[in-house]
């Protein structure tokens, strides 16, 4: 069996639009065979549009899509080899599990020895093997999904769609599904992209994360690249949890938070003096502080959560901007009453993303809140 | 449970005044029917069973009896054949295409079943549109007859009674998962191989519906029947209509309708029980 099967895909310079609403814009990409890419964002910033232009359900008003440098823009979807798993899975519920496996082998005129086989091989590859007589509605959630992974690889495809495919498991099932899809394709060796509003799901599964914001791409990167060095504030506030405070450029590394005290930065800002900045602080890079030490930030604490291994402390600067900080459990100075002060500093400048201020009202806060 | 048990008659109040309209002017007319069919003679003199036995021994009766089921079913037929290209074109219709569909699907169940039939008999007559259409180019020779013709009486029940099949298919697909389609395209399959593996499988509980009404309706259309039919072909209502009006044999009529009446709802009762068998599954994501 060799280990890549894939297609490799680039996207150039496609665009898309509905009427006049445009879904997507100028979006260029390359992905290389056998990789698992993500296509992250809110629900309208174009990354199902995305997936139905390269499945071939949607032809992109501009720009080129291609298969091993192939253009396949004209190619219709029933022609392009791609398996797809949807949100709901799709399985033709008048078929059984057997039947909804051999659907795109029999499509393709293969002989009936041949899908009995292939049939059997996909479906002891997803642990199946006993359903084959069932019909979806006799199956859970996570045994639907398996069929339909197995549908979708029982054609040989070049690339593997998989539009928001888990978000129709329940919480518990969610993650054992993630890490054995995950080791399938892998396994499989197939190039695989999947859509998804769900930044965990996105970051526990693949290669390379796609962030898509109002049909533009905001960053293509690995995992924890997103998480320490985000592009840019919506990328900040997407991925992961992270408090934003205001400030203004006092000198090439120094900034004035609204909030009080000038903090000293690990490195330039790249803004001019005088600018109004976003500092971005992950909530595990914050902790409590005593008042006497130097670029204390003074809160209102508003609630306290013992989640286990961490404690979750949540307050609110004099100037209103939420912060939450991660605290470990054992902590020395984890004494923090609800509706008490008490000061915060940060604990690693390395780590503070600065960003220009967005020029409407600031509301990093409640976008971060997916 | 027991305490949704115990509302039960309470709510099926408001559905008192519906009933005994229904008790009165269905039922009871009906037991007064089987009544009158167990009497020997049009003097309603004797009680027998003479008059089924009188149209089973008839060759003509029983004639009669299974064309009118066969044009039921072939107008149904038909009509379902006609039905999903709409279906599927209303689907594929954006906004004002689906409400034109939609206001030509209801338009004819607006006029009276009496002036669609006139309507009829003036497209297919002696010197209507399609035969003057047809000598005017020169297509044919001579008018060729149309109206009183089983082909034309075909057409004419099925132009009138499509409301009823492409309503209930139309439904149909609208409901059906637009991702089935897309998959099934995905995995390799063309227009044809989508249709008859997903679509109509995953439809025919609305075909079977639009079907039974269809035949139904069309199998009990006197009026349609009688005037673009005429006198030369003898359907179960007309001829009923014959023996009850013209040769005032009422017991035999009435044993007639019994026996029609009996064989549509036990042909919609098969139809349905069976189908409904096929369909299993279908309800079941």
């Amino acid at each position: 069996m060799s280990n890549t099967r894939g297609h490799a895909l680039a996207l150039e310079g496609v665009g898309h639009a509905f009427g006049s609403t445009i879904a997507l814009e100028d979006v260029s990409l390359s992905i290389a065979a056998a990789e698992l890419i993500a296509l992250l964002g809110p629900s309208g910033c174009g990354k199902t549009t995305m997936l139905q232009i390269i499945a071939g359900f949607l032809r992109p008003t501009k720009g080129e899509v291609l298969f091993d440098g192939n253009r396949v823009e004209r190619i219709p979807a029933n022609r392009r080899r791609i398996g797809m798993v949807f949100q709901n899975y799709a399985l033709f519920p008048h078929l059984s599990v057997f039947e909804n496996v051999a659907y795109g082998l029999r499509a393709r005129k293969t002989s009936s020895a041949i899908v009995k086989t292939r049939v059997a091989e996909m479906l002891d590859l997803v642990q199946m093997g006993g359903f084959a007589s069932r019909l979806p509605g006799q199956l859970s959630g996570g045994q639907q999904q398996r069929v339909a992974l197995a549908r979708a690889l029982a054609i040989e495809p070049g690339l593997v769609l998989l539009d928001e495919p888990f978000s129709a498991l329940d919480k518990n099932l969610r993650l054992d599904m993630q890490i054995e899809i995950k080791s399938l394709l892998k396994g499989y060796g197939v190039t695989s992209i999947m859509v998804t509003h769900d930044q965990e799901e996105a970051l526990s599964m693949a290669d390379r994360i796609v962030v898509l914001n109002k049909g533009r791409i905001e960053q293509i990167d690995a995992p924890d690249a997103l998480y320490d060095r985000p592009a840019s504030l919506f990328v900040n506030s997407f991925i992961g949890h992270a408090n934003f405070l205001r400030g203004s450029v006092t000198a090439d590394d120094c900034v004035r938070l609204a909030a009080g005290p000038e903090i000293r930065l690990a490195k330039s800002t790249q803004h001019c003096r005088g600018s109004a900045v976003v500092l971005s602080v992950r909530p595990e890079n914050i902790s409590l502080v005593d008042s006497n030490k130097p670029g204390a930030i003074p809160i209102t604490v508003r609630a306290t959560m013992p989640l286990g291994s961490v404690n979750v402390v949540e307050g609110v600067t004099p100037t209103g901007e939420a912060v939450k900080i991660n605290q470990a459990r054992l902590s020395s100075i984890a004494h923090a009453r609800v509706g008490s002060g008490a000061w915060v500093a940060i604990n690693d400048m390395t780590a503070v993303g600065v960003f220009s201020a967005p020029a409407e009202t600031f509301s990093v806060n409640g976008a971060k809140e997916f | 449970m027991s305490g949704s048990a115990t509302h039960e008659p309470r709510q099926l109040l408001p559905a008192l005044p519906l009933a005994a309209l229904f008790l009165a002017a269905f039922v009871l007319p009906l037991i007064v029917l089987v009544f009158i069919s167990l009497f020997r003679t049009p003097q309603f003199l004797e009680l027998s069973p003479i008059q089924y036995v009188k149209f089973f021994r008839d060759q003509f009766s029983v004639t009669v009896l299974l064309e009118t089921l066969l044009l039921g079913a072939e107008v149904a037929m038909l009509s379902l054949l006609l039905a999903y290209p709409i279906g599927l074109a209303y689907l594929g219709s954006g906004k004002i295409g689906r409400a034109l569909i939609t206001f030509l699907i209801i338009l004819p169940l607006l006029t009276s079943s009496v002036v669609r039939t006139f309507a009829w008999i003036v497209i297919l007559g002696r010197d209507g549109i399609v035969n003057s259409t047809m000598l005017t180019l020169g297509l044919w020779d001579s008018p060729a007859r149309l109206l009183y013709t089983w082909g034309g009486l075909v057409v004419a029940l099925t132009q009138i009674q499509l409301p009823l099949m492409a309503l209930p298919v139309i439904n149909s697909l609208l409901r059906l998962n637009p991702n089935l389609v897309k998959a099934a395209e995905g995995l390799g399959a063309g227009r044809f191989r989508i249709f008859f593996t997903v679509v109509l499988p995953l439809t025919v509980p609305g075909a079977i519906a639009g079907w039974l009404l269809v035949f139904a309706a069309a199998a009990t259309a006197f009026i349609t029947q009688t005037l673009v039919g005429g006198g030369r072909i003898v359907l179960m209502p007309s001829y009923i209509y014959q023996q009850a009006v013209g040769v005032q044999d009422w017991p035999f009529s009435a044993a007639l309708s019994l026996i029609f009446t009996v064989a549509v709802i036990g042909i919609v009762f098969l139809v349905g029980t069976t189908s409904r068998r096929f369909a299993r599954g279908i309800d079941a994501v």
